[in-house]
């Protein structure tokens, strides 16, 4: 019996004097890791699932999944993703684009600014931002956002109507991409703000002091120490960032005009997104377009299984660089 | 490049707690002095109050004067960051940059003032690794992280970055505790050779290294637990060692306590 | 000559610059959520009325004004306590496993692993996994407990997350007293361990809570819309706030969207109550304080 390595792991369990006792250990193991077993059936269940009720849809798709922008499956029962994976991307980017940079601002003046009385109930404030309800940015961005961004973004084409993304006649403003961008930037700022303040927390003391006894300034010694540290947290943050923006529905089923076309002017009312879609669709569609919106719900939970693992090995790989390090 | 420090009435504190008082002393130049005395006595809080790295702390301060050559450090009108540019530190560990290669290790304060050429760069980094006996067994590997060195390595790289940016004066706060006997030894060789160009200060917990590299040497030492670390005593190391005048160094240096 | 050489002007102009940047950044995440909290209390309060919170939207046409969400608090009360009945024990288990059982073996990484992705799960994407599973395979109706489903597999990741936290928090000295009274290593864990773990096992779940009350995306495909009362989460379609909140905004009246800011200001101060109460819980209840 591989006693020394046992005992903190199996307990008095394995001694003989308390084993008449332990008639419920077995159980006990048995349920807990049952249940951890069960998440991981869970996981593989949703994709299963996902997978068998999708694949009748498919076959009864007479145009390409990948490729088509139309989304018919009601009707002429013609569908493909095409349309709604770019909307899904470049939303999520311009989400990203927006977000990274003031989250790292913000994670920056919890852990390196801020008074630090302040900084605990500042980080707070911040992470209040995550509370709100996703339907409740939807609400403020339709009524509010969207008529704020009017201004600005025929500014931004006039101005700067030459670049691809700026550009777009007739209509500027109103429900578009970049309305969409924005709330989900504000939507996910928390999320890559809060692992970032804790890499940036996590630099070695005796770096930073390492760095200011060159005489280093406050920046120089971030530029020097924290941020160098901090990269591959700031990195997975971003993804995982990235993963959320990509996945985030209601919000932006409120915000997008649910248009089927590749664009990128993101002032003009153009956009639409895999999730949304499925908000927006689901209400009126047949067994056929179910399957469909399934179909694209598959797409989606693959590129955002594949994102968030991404990011979580980097996270992992960078804990056991830190343990051995210390 | 090197100069002479005066403290005149010097206390910090760490918030309410008074860490040390009153201590007034003058530091040669071109010598080597120890600070020693029992843990906790309050000689690394005075080191780091000497290139402003005490206030660092949150809710650490200090009162007094600090006079490099003549200039109080403390004036109204010094930024802390020059002070550390004038006054290098190296640190009870090693802490070289982990993201950071051999070579920009030691680059690392250069670039802060500005522009620096290649040739420029290439040239001081190699005087700095030569000035701290590290040249020949990394030249040949300089683009390799830092961090990959051995602990005795990774000081002396620590050493040579803190001579590059040629400040006047180098303060080192137990700089071999963390290391081997072999090691130790060629920090201390380095020490001694160093003190022809700067002013070294050194706190120690090891009486013998006192003893082997210091010119003059002060004895730090607190009337009970909480109460603010002084200077017992400073005086010729010699002297020190073989005659002290107060009783508490004696008993201190003969191993009664501490 | 002075001995210390001042710093650049151009070293100083970029300090000071990143710090204005920084502080900036702060300025710039604040901002949207005084706004949002804003608006949603002025438009909030116009209709945050008794028969708001004690009426259905039953027998209200397209355009009338009144009505009330009480059909839908009472759907996101029952839909979120199904949720956590559900969640809790699983989650809880599975952070006894990793901590107490799984040794750090492949097993425990894997799961360990798993779970941390599964917080990347978009909610749109369980609540088409319970649609697939439980509706289109099983055959089973829009229901309360579909969109509980739902909510529990959003749940469990969190709460497997911060009740592991707080185990790892319980030191392994009262383990080994306990082991050493001859206790077996699960009454240890049931009697010893959760107890002392409780409080912030409790915050835990109580954040993972506020976290899925506010889920709009998985009830809409699994708990389907209803505007009349429905109490039984086991039979027929319910609603839910967050839902009645998006129902409500995407009809094109002043009425409705007066409705949906009321409804957004009762889901709000239900989110932060319980995130208030769970935080206030943890400060309690915080070793720093007992000092």
């Amino acid at each position: 019996m591989t006693t020394d390595v046992r005992t903190r792991g199996g307990g008095p369990a394995t001694r003989r004097s308390a084993s008449r006792r332990s008639h419920g250990e077995a159980p006990f193991r048995f349920a807990a890791t049952g249940a951890g077993i069960l998440l991981l059936v869970i996981m593989a269940a949703i994709a299963v699932f996902l997978i068998s009720e999708a694949v009748p849809a498919l076959r009864a798709n007479k145009g390409s999944f990948f490729t088509d922008l139309t989304w018919e499956p009601n009707g002429s029962q013609v569908f493909g993703i095409a349309a709604l994976a770019f909307g899904t991307v470049l939303s999520s980017a311009i989400a990203l684009v927006i977000a990274t940079p003031v989250a790292m601002g913000v994670a920056l003046f919890i852990s390196h600014y801020a008074p630090r009385r302040m900084a605990g109930p500042l980080g707070y404030l911040v992470d209040l931002l995550a509370a709100v309800p996703s339907v409740v940015y939807g609400l403020w961005g339709v009524t509010f956002l969207v008529p704020l961004l009017k201004k600005p973004s025929e500014w931004l084409n006039a101005h700067f109507g030459w670049f691809p993304l700026f550009a777009g006649e007739g209509a500027i403003g109103g429900k578009t991409m970049l309305a969409g961008g924005v709330v989900l930037a504000i939507m996910i700022l928390p999320i890559i703000a809060a692992i970032s303040r804790e890499v940036f927390l996590q630099t070695p003391r005796m770096n930073e002091e390492a760095a200011l006894a060159l005489g280093a300034t406050r920046w120089e010694m971030i530029r020097m120490a924290v941020l160098p540290f901090g990269r591959p947290g700031v990195v997975s943050a971003a993804m995982l960032g990235l993963g959320r923006a990509m996945g985030e529905t209601i919000a932006v089923a409120l915000i997008f005009p649910a248009t089927f076309d590749i664009s990128f002017e993101i002032l003009t009312p153009h956009g639409n997104s895999i999730a949304a879609n499925i908000a927006n669709g689901f209400g009126e569609a047949t067994p056929i377009g179910r399957g469909a919106l399934i179909a694209s719900g598959l797409v989606l939970f693959v590129i955002t299984l594949l994102v968030n693992m991404g990011a979580r090995m980097i996270i992992n790989r960078r804990k056991e660089y830190a343990r051995s390090g210390a | 490049m090197s100069k002479q420090i005066q403290v005149s009435g010097l206390d910090a504190y760490y918030g309410s707690h008074k860490a040390i008082e009153d201590v007034s002393m003058t530091i040669e130049p071109r010598s080597i002095t120890a600070f020693i005395g029992p843990s906790g006595c309050g000689k690394s809080t005075f080191l780091r109050t000497l290139n402003r790295m005490h206030e660092v702390i949150p809710g650490a301060r200090v009162e007094g004067k600090v006079l490099l050559d003549g200039e109080d450090l403390y004036g109204s009108t010094v930024e802390p960051v020059s002070v550390r540019r004038s006054i290098g530190m190296v640190f009870q560990r090693p802490n070289p940059f982990p993201t950071m290669s051999i070579y920009e290790n030691v680059a690392a304060g250069l670039r802060l003032n500005g522009r620096v050429s290649k040739s420029e760069s290439d040239g001081i980094v190699e005087d700095s690794l030569k000035g701290a006996n590290l040249w020949n067994e990394v030249k040949d590997r300089l683009n390799k992280p830092g961090a990959g060195l051995s602990g005795g390595q990774q000081q002396r790289l620590c050493i040579a970055r803190a001579i590059a940016v040629r400040p006047q004066v180098l303060l080192m706060d137990e700089p071999c505790s963390a290391l081997d006997p072999i090691s130790t030894l060629a920090i201390e060789d380095l020490m001694v050779k160093l003190k022809d160009e700067y002013t070294i200060v050194i706190v120690t917990h090891n009486m013998q290294q006192a003893a082997r590299v210091s010119d003059r040497t002060a004895f730090f030492n607190l009337d009970g637990q909480g109460k603010p670390g002084k200077v017992v005593e400073m005086d010729e190391t010699s002297r020190m060692f073989t005659n002290p005048s107060q009783k508490a160094t004696e008993d201190y240096i003969t191993g009664r306590f501490g | 000559m002075t001995t210390v050489q001042h710093i650049s002007a151009g070293r100083r102009v970029k300090d000071r610059l990143a710090q204005g940047l920084v502080y900036l950044a702060f300025a710039l995440a604040v901002v949207p959520l005084v706004s949002v909290l804003w608006l949603v209390i002025k438009n909030g309060l116009a209709r945050f009325d008794v028969e708001f919170l004690t009426h259905s939207m039953r027998n209200i046409g397209a355009r009338d004004a009144g009505g009330g969400a009480y059909h839908a608090i009472i759907g996101t009360l029952e839909q979120v306590l199904l949720a956590s009945l559900i969640s809790v024990p699983i989650g809880l288990l599975t952070a006894i496993y990793l901590t107490e059982y799984g040794n750090g073996g492949r097993l425990s990484r894997a799961i360990s692993f798993f779970v941390d992705v599964m917080t990347g799960v978009p909610s749109v994407v369980t609540g088409l996994f319970v649609l697939a599973f439980w509706i289109l395979f099983l055959g089973m109706p829009f229901s309360g407990l579909a969109g509980a489903l739902a909510l529990s597999i959003l749940m469990m990741p969190t709460v497997v997350r911060s009740a592991e936290e707080m185990l790892r928090l319980v030191p392994n000295d009262l383990r080994e007293a306990s082991y050493a009274l001859g206790v077996a290593k699960w009454r240890t864990i049931v009697k010893v361990v959760l107890p002392t773990a409780f409080t912030g096992i409790v915050t835990g779940v109580m954040l993972a809570v506020a976290r899925v009350a506010g889920e709009t995306a998985p009830l809409l495909l699994t708990v389907f819309f209803t505007d009349s009362i429905n109490n039984d989460p086991f039979s027929g379609p319910q609603m839910g706030l967050p839902l009645y909140v998006f129902d409500q905004a995407g009809r094109p009246n002043d009425t409705a969207i007066d409705r949906a800011w009321t409804g957004a200001l009762t889901l709000i101060l239900i989110v932060m109550l319980l995130n208030l109460v769970a935080r206030l819980i943890a400060w309690w209840r915080s070793p720093a304080r007992g000092r």
